[in-house]
């Protein structure tokens, strides 16, 4: 998903480096009130855990592949501003040190990657589970939801930019046809890596999952509950 | 689970992923390189400014075998990515945590 040089105009470009710019300066804003001893090293994780898993490029058949953009995953583990953050860092590394990314492309990146796909991600998420049951296993499974829509949501985003700043002539429909069906499918990819992490650190400190936060109760509050039980039983 | 236990079973499946898992890492186009070459805007991309980093397209430069270098190319990113983001974090925390007085708001970063 990462844009090189030269797909779209110098306008384009430009344009998008400064929404990247305000979105990064608004995230840092909103990551500071979200800043805490548990947020903290989870956004470092989250971090270092979407670069890694931005290398594994899955196959999703005929001669292509795609690999995790990782937008959801760390929002709903250290929440969406922070996510912001994450994203941007990682995709920084990427262009200048992995040639992975065009260096005039990296606003565009950071709106697609570290906006686009990081928010859509996070409303869906959201959305999903206020819908399901508060359990556990509703935040994986809203989690799953919102990887699986911010990576169509991220291509259709490209699209766009591509509508107005592409540097070939071609269809915008056909452009919009193409990368919806293969990002759907790519999409299930990312639906699956995040529910698979999303899922096991719910499992063991649900506690540092930012969006489970308000919807499980904590390991305190179940205990308490279990001793006015027992005191209820005996009296 | 502790937080530090936590912590080190992440770092370690992060840096199993990054170094080892990336081995088996699909080196087909992905969706929009994909779409750029059936449509033909792919020629539309231009030589990457940093196309001569020596980590470029995560290969290690110099290291001979591809799964060493590519690998090798991993766990340095993750080490870079961790860097970057935990020198954010710390700067966050301490200009924006001036209401609790703990007297030690960046100790909970290292662990």
């Amino acid at each position: 998903m990462h844009v090189p040089d030269g797909f779209l105009d110098v306008p384009t470009s430009v344009a998008t480096a400064v929404v990247a710019a305000a979105g990064v300066a608004a995230a840092l804003r909103g990551a500071r009130r979200e800043l805490d001893e548990r947020t903290t090293p989870i956004a470092g994780l989250v971090a270092v855990f979407v670069f890694a898993g931005q290398m594994i490029t899955f196959p999703v058949g005929a001669g292509t592949s795609g690999h995790l953009l990782g937008g959801t995953l760390a929002a709903v583990l250290a929440g969406p501003w922070l996510a912001t953050l994450a994203l941007a860092v990682v995709l920084i590394v990427q262009a200048f040190l992995f040639a992975d990314g065009g260096i005039t492309a990296l606003g565009t990146n950071v709106v697609l990657m570290g906006l686009v796909a990081v928010w859509t991600g996070w409303i869906t998420f959201r959305a999903a589970r206020s819908i399901l049951r508060r359990s556990s296993r509703a935040v994986t499974v809203a989690a799953a939801v919102g990887a699986f829509v911010s990576v169509p949501a991220t291509a259709a985003a490209f699209v766009a930019l591509f509508a107005v700043g592409g540097q070939a002539q071609i269809p915008i429909g056909t452009v919009l046809t193409a990368m919806l069906s293969w990002h759907a499918v790519i999409g299930v990819g990312e639906a699956l890596i995040t529910a698979l992490v999303v899922g096991s650190v719910v499992a063991v400190r649900p506690d540092l999952v930012a969006g489970a936060r308000g919807v499980l109760a904590g390991p305190t509050l179940e205990l308490r509950e279990g001793v006015s039980a027992g005191e209820g039983a005996t009296t | 689970m502790s937080l530090r236990r936590f912590a080190v079973i992440a770092l370690a499946v992060t840096l199993l992923t990054a170094g080892v898992l990336s081995w088996f890492a699909s080196s087909n186009p992905d969706g929009l390189e994909r779409v750029a070459q059936t449509l033909g805007f792919a020629q539309t991309a231009q030589e990457h400014a940093a196309s001569d980093s020596p980590l470029a397209d995560y290969r290690a430069e110099g290291v001979e075998d591809a799964r060493l270098s590519g690998g090798l190319a991993g766990v340095i990113g993750v080490v870079v990515t961790g860097l970057l983001m935990g020198g954010l974090l710390l700067v966050l925390r301490r200009r924006g945590d001036p209401g609790p007085p703990d007297g030690r708001p960046t100790s909970p970063d290292r662990s």
